[in-house]
């Protein structure tokens, strides 16, 4: 069994010896460099702009402005397309453009011989705007008169307003209110009502979306970049430029992260076109790490009103959201997130008499917000976690124990997607976690703290998703193919972006095949000319969809070769008598009829055979008969029956489950400075069964130090006058240092899961969840002091401090 | 204009001409294609295009290739043996797992390098400290801190064997 072995991962030596080739590592030489300018302003538009003097600068080879683009709109979300056009994503965004929406819209670049002449030009581009009033938050955009930033799309600046509820279609939070005081009496009832904010984020990839572009002699504009969906860029990169899609090739080699921030198309059909522009030469586009943090994409900032609703024995009754999300100037994925935080805020809790939630996805003049790990489930968590432990402290219950009155149950079933729960963890990662954690005895021990220290602890649950299906398409295709020596190439459409995928796909195919582990070599590198097509890393769907897609490609590969291991040793005297391996192949076939009591008249099935350590062995009993490397040798060179064995297949999924966890959080607060620091931290993850346990650890110890970061110093900040971001670099927008994070305690409940294909389910996302509301949650029994607001910086923490009467 | 600068290179005595404007990370990645040596921000914040010279840990991208000559430089390219064989430190990396995207692991196997040749023992929370200058935003730096404190005890145990 490969599959649950703690396998060292496949690109680790290569990665260690800096031998892993990124984008910018296989550049040629003498390339032309790329720079884009970026708007000065945040609403407004281009009027003219003079490049005269930008195209005297020694060295540059060709400006382009936003009137030189083709007149193509195109969506960006690294969402597979759909043939139904009410899901196709919103097609608002030029290759440059004239109509600027955000302070660092793209609106002209240069094409130089070196990087300082391209610079240069950039500064003697002179541009002449129409302004209008910045529009960087929900309430200026949605404000009566506001400028619509779409007009052609939307009347005004809401993209999508949505309204879901649970319990009756009609339920409302207000009528249950009413409801619930007449049946139970109001001294019976505990009400919550808040604001909770949540803040945008940039993803900090360490590797920059760099990509570099040329056109082939085959015509292709060819486009080597750090993406995590090489099949859906060039779909829209085909689109931004009015071309075929055939004429589009796309190369992913390794990337260094993406979080999501690349799950998006970014630069690189501006790329492919600066190449074309200049006769099809390579041209590379650095985006710089300011660039990357303004003008790419980030977490959505989303604002929820929340209520909560219980009775006084801690059932909770009902609960309610609205939730505004700050999606900046283009719509990206549109809805999808917040749509998404909707969801499951509503699926978390059993509320008895319903549920309400409402989204809005909002267009401002500020950066844009698309996918970032976890898709908007960090925000809806931060939600329902503030909210319930605010109904414990006024309910006077343990957090623990409302949570486990109240969270959803073994086989949940979303009555609006259908997504139903498959293998149930929550409940027995609680307990498990509580135990590790020593949770009753600490929520005893810190019940009672005074002075200018104190601490407490906390905890935040929650659930997500295993891909995006039903809501969108999901497919995922594999290719096995056979050497000489028995060994195989796997080739998945699916993307490794640093979590891993490449090892677990190759230990799944060699535990379905029966090649060994280190006989297997998967192309790391996707080529939509050669790859075949998998829409790519997000939704934590890969190890589970496109592990579906590579266990049936192992499968397939496997009974080929067993069909080939049947005829040589059904042909050993007429055929294989006269090859090399005329003596291993008889004396196996001699094995076989002995154990099986088959007479020599009888036909050798390849049912009766197995591979196991690359071996073909008898099925019963296991008994080896010939390795591998003799079969792959014959049916190459046979002069009776040459075959390649090769598989490829591809496979739709029509299936879903939800992966869940817990959080524990132990901190001591440090109330005149605003500190907090986390003592203990305890994660439990039920994702069924772990593919590859360290892996999958550092996955979860990744994510958690994401949600640190959320918790308590990452907040990319847009001044609201002037649309302008003011922390657009790694020293002021902060995120954890190795001394910002402690040592975690993380493990996890693996049940079997019915739908995964190896038992397994979503686990990429999940851990950037729950750490940031259980610290919240934990200075809340510490202090006392319910935070609202993340990240909970230390001038947040002091003013609410000094509020609540502490300072 | 192009001046020539002499640098020790990875064992390796090079004679260089570069840009005076020129920071080291570029020298060592267009010109010499040390491609391990990654670039994450240009400005010294993230720590990927860590290299050593003379023997210290620094940020080659705020680091001018003109101050470089005379010296000695390494990068990751440098540690594997003549035979090829891994150095223990990248050994540590990969057996505790510490790599990830891999787009930070060069840089901060370079401060592992120059941590371990200190001889010297440090706490969890000294190491902390000392790798705080590498942004990683895929490990959440336990693996990484488990692969440092190994290399430094493995090393100490060798030296004192």
């Amino acid at each position: 069994m490969e599959v649950g072995q703690g396998k060292v991962r496949v690109d680790a030596y290569a990665k260690v010896c800096g031998e892993a080739k990124y984008t910018a590592d296989l550049e040629p030489k003498n390339i032309l460099h790329g720079k884009v300018l970026h708007s000065e302003i945040a609403n407004g538009l281009v009027k003219s702009m003079d490049i005269s003097e930008a195209e005297k600068v020694p060295g540059v080879v060709k400006v382009l402005t936003c009137f030189d683009v083709p007149d193509c709109q195109f969506p960006t979300a690294g969402h597979p397309w759909s043939v139904e056009e009410k899901h196709q994503d919103i097609c608002d965004r030029r290759l440059l453009n004239r109509r600027v929406r955000f302070y660092g819209d793209d609106i002209a670049c240069v094409i130089a011989e070196d990087e300082v002449a391209a610079q240069q030009a950039l500064r003697k581009i002179k541009v002449e705007y129409e302004e209008y009033p910045a529009i960087p938050t929900v309430e200026q955009a949605m404000a009566e008169g506001a400028t619509p930033l779409h007009p052609d799309l939307r009347k005004d600046n809401v993209i999508v307003h949505s309204h879901m509820t649970m319990g009756k279609a009609d339920f409302s939070f207000e009528k249950a209110l009413e409801e619930a005081k007449k049946e139970y009496g109001e001294e019976e009832l505990v009400y919550v009502e808040e604001e909770l904010d949540t803040p945008r984020i940039s993803h900090c990839h360490i590797e920059l979306p760099v990509s570099w572009a040329y056109v082939d002699n085959n015509g292709k504009v060819t486009v080597t970049c750090s993406t995590q969906i090489p099949a859906i860029v060039k779909l829209y990169t085909a689109m931004a430029l009015g071309i075929p899609t055939g004429k589009v090739r796309i190369i992913k080699p390794y990337i260094g992260g993406g979080f999501g921030n690349k799950q998006d198309v970014l630069y690189e059909p501006l790329n492919a076109f600066m190449s074309m522009q200049v006769g099809g030469r390579p041209v590379r586009l650095e985006i710089s790490r300011e660039e990357t943090i303004i003008s790419t994409r980030t977490r959505h900032k989303i604002t929820g009103y929340v209520r909560g609703l219980a009775k006084r024995d801690g059932t909770i009754l009902a609960r309610s959201l609205d939730a505004y999300a700050n999606n900046g100037a283009y719509a990206s994925h549109g809805h999808a997130i917040c749509a998404n935080c909707c969801t499951v805020f509503k699926d978390l809790y059993r509320d008895r008499m319903g549920t309400e939630a409402d989204g809005w996805t909002v267009y401002t003049s500020s950066p844009t917000a698309g996918a970032m790990r976890a898709y908007g489930i960090p925000q809806s968590i931060w939600f329902t976690e503030c909210l319930v432990d605010d109904l414990a402290k006024k309910l006077g219950m343990d957090p623990y124990e409302l949570r486990m009155k109240n969270c959803m149950e073994e086989g949940f079933r979303d009555p609006g997607n259908g997504i139903t729960f498959r293998s149930y963890g929550l409940k027995q990662c609680m307990e498990k976690g509580a135990e590790l954690f020593h949770w009753t005895e600490k929520r005893e021990k810190y019940g009672h703290e005074s002075g200018m220290k104190r601490r407490g602890v906390g905890m935040a649950i929650f659930c997500y998703k295993t891909g995006v299906h039903p809501i969108s398409l999901e497919t995922a295709s594999a290719r096995m193919v056979l050497n000489q020596d028995g060994s195989a190439q796997l080739i998945m459409g699916a993307t490794e972006i640093g979590q891993g995928a490449d090892t677990v796909f190759t230990q799944m195919a060699a535990d379905t095949s029966g090649l060994r582990f280190d006989e297997i070599y998967i192309v790391s590198t996707q080529d939509t000319d050669v790859t075949p097509f998998d829409t790519g890393a997000y939704a934590s769907r890969q190890t589970y969809v496109s592990g579906m897609a590579c266990k049936k490609v192992a499968e397939e590969f496997r009974s080929r070769i067993l069909d080939y291991a049947a005829y040589m040793l059904n042909n050993s005297v007429e055929d294989i008598s006269k090859t090399i391996y005329a003596k291993e192949v008889s004396r196996a076939e001699e094995k076989l009829r002995s154990q099986l009591s088959l007479s020599p008249k009888e036909k050798i099935l390849p049912e009766m055979l197995e591979i196991v350590d690359s071996r073909v062995v008898l099925k019963e009993g296991g008994e080896a008969l010939f390795p591998l490397s003799i079969l792959a040798d014959t049916a190459f060179y046979s002069l009776d029956r040459a075959v390649h064995i090769t598989a490829e297949v591809s496979n739709q999924c029509k299936d879903n489950t939800f992966s869940s966890g817990v959080c524990f959080a132990e901190v001591e607060v440090d109330l005149p400075l605003g500190l907090v620091k986390i003592l203990d931290l305890v994660e439990l993850h039920d994702s069924g069964i772990i593919i590859n346990r360290k892996t999958a650890e550092g996955q979860v110890h990744g994510g958690i130090a994401q949600s640190i970061g959320y918790a308590l110093s990452e907040d990319l900040l847009v001044d609201e006058k002037t649309g302008r971001v003011l922390n657009d670099n790694l020293l002021d927008f902060k995120i954890p240092t190795a001394m910002d994070v402690p040592d975690m305690r993380i493990d996890f409940v693996e049940l079997e899961d019915p739908t995964g294909p190896y038992g397994n389910k979503s686990l990429g996302e999940p851990p950037t969840i729950a750490a940031a509301p259980a610290i919240r949650n934990a200075v809340l029994q510490a202090t006392g002091i319910g935070m609202k607001v993340a990240p909970m910086t230390s001038q947040r923490l002091i003013e609410a401090f000094q509020e609540g009467g502490l300072l | 204009m192009l001046k020539i600068i002499h640098v020790t290179v990875n064992g390796r005595e090079r004679e260089i001409a570069v840009d005076e404007r020129e920071s080291l990370l570029d020298t060592l990645r267009n010109r010499l294609d040390l491609s391990s040596v990654k670039k994450g921000c240009e400005v010294g914040e993230c720590g990927a295009c860590t290299v050593l010279v003379d023997g210290e840990a620094i940020d080659s991208c705020i680091y001018l290739a003109m101050w470089a000559d005379g010296k000695s430089v390494m990068t990751v390219e440098g540690l594997k043996s003549r035979e090829g064989d891994l150095s223990p430190i990248q050994k540590a990396f990969i057996e505790e797992a510490a790599v990830q995207c891999g787009f930070c692991t060069p840089g901060i196997i370079m401060s592992a390098v120059e941590i371990v040749g200190t001889g010297k023992r440090y706490t969890r929370e000294e190491l902390r400290k000392l790798i705080s200058g590498h942004l990683c935003r895929c490990t959440g730096y336990e693996k990484i801190l488990d692969a440092v404190a190994r290399s430094v005890e493995e090393h100490l145990r060798g030296a004192a064997d």
